[in-house]
């Protein structure tokens, strides 16, 4: 159960962004996550109110968006939706392809309340 | 990755994922910022930090993974005892609960740290961090991490590991890596172990663990071993060689900028030598 170290990582990053921000409180985190990241997003969900108890981010709301799967070839370059553990190319059914996306796991945005908004624009 | 912030934003996935704006408000008034870095952000820094002190000294660091009982600990036994005239190396240990392996590999002479994971499933690149306080990096050649058995979570934490070697033993069945794609899309070498049971276990065929690998666009080569009978371990300690020379000549061409110096403001309790 490796979600729950992942989503107190998340908690950490939503609180420190929280803070550079003034806000209050966080009302949405919208994360985006592909089938070959490793992390299952129910389990990521469970994980999130143990998580997220007693920080700015208690009551947020986690969106999750479910990326998918697709592969270029590197044969003969068309690309196309793979399964999890079917990367071929489905135009030439060749094995060397390379993944455009479906293993991500990333912090896509969070929407704050009561943010300063005097802050600088940028988040680097 | 994308080269400026470290998120996972590529050209190819680009278009699916980014939003508008960096910074915009929504209709009720909320403050919607645009992060896009990886949820595993804290970890990856501390693995970039990792991999340049392993840099700092020409060490090479390879994390073994395997399922439980695959035989990483026995084949860090057959590698020390061929290899470790040759080569100086050191080991961490992740483990969940005991000591056992440390003193396995610190019966052969050799330097291992223990890493005691209490109930994870896994090491992250802070646990790698502190086992760094306890080794001179100065003295030695390779560093193997040995993983918690595991073939699910430990493929998502990077380590600060120049190499993913993954173990897969011919008890297990020849169709792993279709069941867990994740770890074995990772790995820069699958070995087979426990190869002198092939005999015995004749329903596992090399050939078709090699096809479920292909199927996953997986580019890294196959090996079979036994640290048993020691077949095929030459080809394996080879390999090793290989890596610690093609890193060593790496870093000739792009040698790291020195002078890193740290802050010893953290505790090192989950760390015994």
């Amino acid at each position: 159960m490796h979600e729950l170290a992942i989503c107190q990582s998340l908690v950490d990053r939503v609180e420190d962004i929280a803070l550079e921000r003034n806000a209050e409180s966080v009302a949405l985190i919208v994360i985006a996550v592909g089938p070959l990241s490793g992390v299952e997003a129910s389990l990521l969900k469970n994980a999130y109110p143990m998580a997220s108890v007693g920080t700015v981010a208690e009551n947020a709301e986690l969106v999750i968006q479910n990326l998918p799967i697709r592969v270029r070839c590197t044969q003969c370059g068309s690309e196309s939706e793979a399964k999890p553990n079917k990367l071929t190319c489905k135009q030439c059914d060749d094995w060397r392809t390379e993944m455009i996306s479906g293993d991500e796991m990333m912090l896509m945005s969070v929407e704050l309340e009561g943010a300063d908004q005097m802050k600088s624009q940028t988040l680097q | 990755m994308c080269d400026t912030c470290g998120c996972n934003v590529t050209h190819g996935n680009e278009g699916l994922i980014r939003p508008g704006g960096k910074l915009h408000k929504t209709d009720s008034g909320k403050e919607a910022v645009t992060v896009l870095h990886s949820l595993l952000h804290e970890n990856d820094h501390t693995a970039s930090h990792n991999r340049e002190h392993f840099d700092q000294h020409n060490v090479l660091a390879i994390n073994l993974m395997s399922s439980p009982g695959a035989g990483k600990t026995a084949l860090l036994e057959a590698t020390i005892q061929q290899l470790g005239e040759d080569k100086k190396i050191a080991v961490i240990e992740g483990d969940l609960e005991t000591e056992n392996d440390a003193e396995r590999i610190r019966k052969h002479g050799v330097k291992a740290i223990q890493i005691a994971t209490g109930s994870a499933c896994h090491l992250d690149a802070h646990m790698i961090h502190q086992a760094l306080h306890e080794l001179d990096l100065s003295e030695y050649d390779v560093v193997f991490i040995e993983n918690v058995g595991n073939l699910v979570c430990p493929a998502s934490f990077d380590l600060g590991q120049h190499l993913n070697v993954t173990l897969l033993s011919v008890p297990e069945g020849d169709d792993k890596p279709a069941k867990y794609p994740v770890m074995f899309r990772t790995s820069d070498l699958v070995l087979i172990s426990k190869s002198d049971l092939l005999p015995v276990l004749d329903d596992f065929k090399p050939e078709r663990a090699k096809g479920y690998l292909r199927d996953i666009a997986s580019t890294a080569p196959v090996m079979q071993l036994s640290s048993k009978d020691k077949s095929g371990m030459l080809q394996w300690m080879d390999w090793v060689s290989e890596q610690i020379a093609a890193r060593k000549t790496y870093l000739e061409k792009h040698p790291v900028a020195a002078g890193h110096h740290h802050h010893h403001d953290h505790d090192h309790e989950a760390v015994r030598t």
